[in-house]
């Protein structure tokens, strides 16, 4: 909690006094050093990578070397080539995560609060989570066609089940005893689930809504392999059969970074809504 | 500045015969046996009794968080069924809600009960400084040590202006010095605020010091439970002689002198 504190970005050049240019080196060194220790093996590792595949080291075939991977990113992304399948990509994993969210959220808020429907539900939503959507995909498309229903069913399907159980637990985990504090000014059952349990869920909830967006790029991508014209998961394939590696890494970068950005945005909305809790990272 | 104006004081409680027992591994464990006594209005109550001699549960059942196997328990003249409006309670732990600030905690009892926001909070404002809490009001709970947060709590349950206040062991959890002072604090918001208050205690000197009569619990049940009164002035002094004897006196009723 006061790590986070201290590391509140530095506001360079705020403020005044006698040693403002020695202590502004001295702030920005320090600056420097936190991210170094941050990312330094990160930049070591992509300089390894450039490295390697220009001295010959590594196949350069297989391992392109990272500025041609950025140029064909470049190209795709400024050439409109791969604008297309971020698109489509966003709106198949947008569509399945907004409709696991409008599903399993008010579904384990309810099923928490009620035991008799959760004992009655958890077999069967034990058996559901343990039941890979992959292998399930075959099923959904024999039902609903190859198109784009049954892509969304699928990512719907796998994002549901980390929300919906994080949802039930959140509910369940909320401290009884601040319950009963509730009651005892008179809180009716509908207050106590508005000023008690819902706001004690939420950070639970949220472990859940990150999970299930990492659900979803990764069936996201699954689906888009298995039977698709378009889409980021289906350049990745698309460039291996063609032979152009360093646009099929540029796609698998695209997707790392739709994972780093959705993780990014929910990170950032948690800490707006669980200012209050050291747990919040 | 006493916040509770009462013309007319209320406030009573009458326990009349009251039995509470549990089942516990399929053996029923009698904790309470036909109890019978009369709290006045305004005094302050303290029940001590070793553990397992139902201090809790009497206090939970006086709260309507449990009800009675036998018996039953009026207040100024109601026969009490569940929570109530005249009642607020402060438990040992001060649960406060930890995504609210301490003036939202404080305000929460009054919102729960249906008074808008901003005259809650404007009566919150005036508990919290009545525990001295005035410059935390935007303090969150992990913020607070523990005496803090439990004066939050006693903030909390003196918003929303209770004929009856109950306590369960609100200090139990304190270290020596914090509990010695919140004591202090508490005969004092008790002559302010005028208010009958009843606390579970097992801490003698608590008891002495802040009870006008002390009810122990006996640990065989049926046996009757003794009333002690506390005839001593107030602010009250603990090394004066008359505090000691009477320190001697309850040690003695447990067994220990």
């Amino acid at each position: 909690m006061s790590l986070q504190q201290i590391e509140r970005p530095v506001v360079f050049g705020a403020g005044g006094g006698p040693n403002l240019g020695t202590e502004t080196a001295r702030r920005g060194g320090q600056a420097a050093g936190r991210f170094l220790s941050r990312y330094g093996v990160l930049l070591g590792f992509l300089a390894f990578w450039q490295v390697s595949s220009r001295a010959g080291w590594i196949n350069p075939a297989v391992f392109p070397p990272i500025d041609m991977i950025v140029a064909a990113l470049w190209k795709g992304i400024a050439g409109g080539a791969l604008l297309d399948d971020i698109a489509i990509s966003l709106q198949r994993s947008g569509t399945a995560f907004v409709a696991a969210v409008l599903v399993a959220i008010p579904l384990g808020l309810f099923m928490g609060q009620v035991r008799a429907v959760e004992t009655a539900l958890d077999p069967i939503l034990q058996l559901f989570r343990q039941t890979s959507a992959l292998a399930l995909y075959p099923v959904f498309i024999l039902l609903l066609g190859l198109g784009e229903t049954s892509k969304i069913f699928v990512i719907f399907w796998a994002t549901l089940f980390p929300l919906l159980l994080n949802t039930i637990s959140g509910v369940k985990e909320v401290d009884p005893k601040l319950i009963e504090m509730a009651r005892v000014y008179g809180a009716s059952r509908l207050t106590v689930f508005r000023r008690v349990v819902l706001p004690g869920a939420v950070p639970s909830i949220f472990v859940g809504l990150r999970l299930s967006a990492t659900t979803a790029l990764l069936l996201l991508i699954a689906s888009e392999m298995i039977g698709a014209n378009k889409g980021v998961g289906f350049q990745v394939m698309n460039a291996q059969y063609n032979f152009q590696i360093p646009l099929m890494f540029a796609a698998i970068m695209l997707l790392a970074g739709l994972g780093l950005i959705s993780n990014y945005l929910l990170v950032t909305l948690q800490r707006r809504l669980c200012r209050w809790s050291d747990a919040a990272i | 500045m006493a916040l509770a104006e009462h013309t007319i004081r209320r406030g009573e409680v009458s326990i009349r015969d009251l039995s509470k027992s549990y089942t516990i591994a399929g053996r029923r464990l009698s904790v309470l046996k036909g109890l019978n006594l009369d709290i006045r209005p305004g005094e302050c109550l303290v029940i001590a009794g070793a553990s397992g001699s139902g201090k809790t549960t009497l206090l939970r059942v006086l709260a309507g968080l449990e009800t009675a196997d036998g018996g039953g328990v009026e207040i100024d003249g109601r026969l009490v069924s569940g929570v109530g409006t005249d009642r607020a309670v402060i438990f040992q732990e001060p649960r406060l809600l930890p995504w609210l600030t301490v003036l939202g905690n404080v305000a929460f009892g009054l919102e729960v009960r249906g008074e808008d926001r901003a005259r809650a909070e404007a009566r919150a404002r005036d508990c919290i400084a009545l525990v001295g809490l005035g410059d935390f009001a935007d303090a969150y709970p992990r913020q607070l040590s523990g005496g803090m947060a439990q004066r939050v709590g006693i903030a909390r349950a003196l918003t929303v202006q209770p004929e009856i206040l109950l306590l369960d062991e609100p200090l139990g959890a304190l270290d020596a010095m914090t509990k010695i002072t919140m004591q202090e604090e508490l005969a004092r918001i008790w002559s302010e605020e005028n208010v009958t208050m009843v606390m579970v205690t097992h801490d003698l000197e608590e008891a002495i010091y802040l009870a006008d009569r002390v009810l122990i619990l006996p640990k065989e049940k049926g046996r009757a439970a003794r009333l002690i009164d506390i005839d001593l002035p107030r602010p009250r002094v603990r090394s004066e002689s008359r505090f000691v004897r009477y320190r001697q006196e309850l040690l003695r009723e447990f067994g220990l002198h």
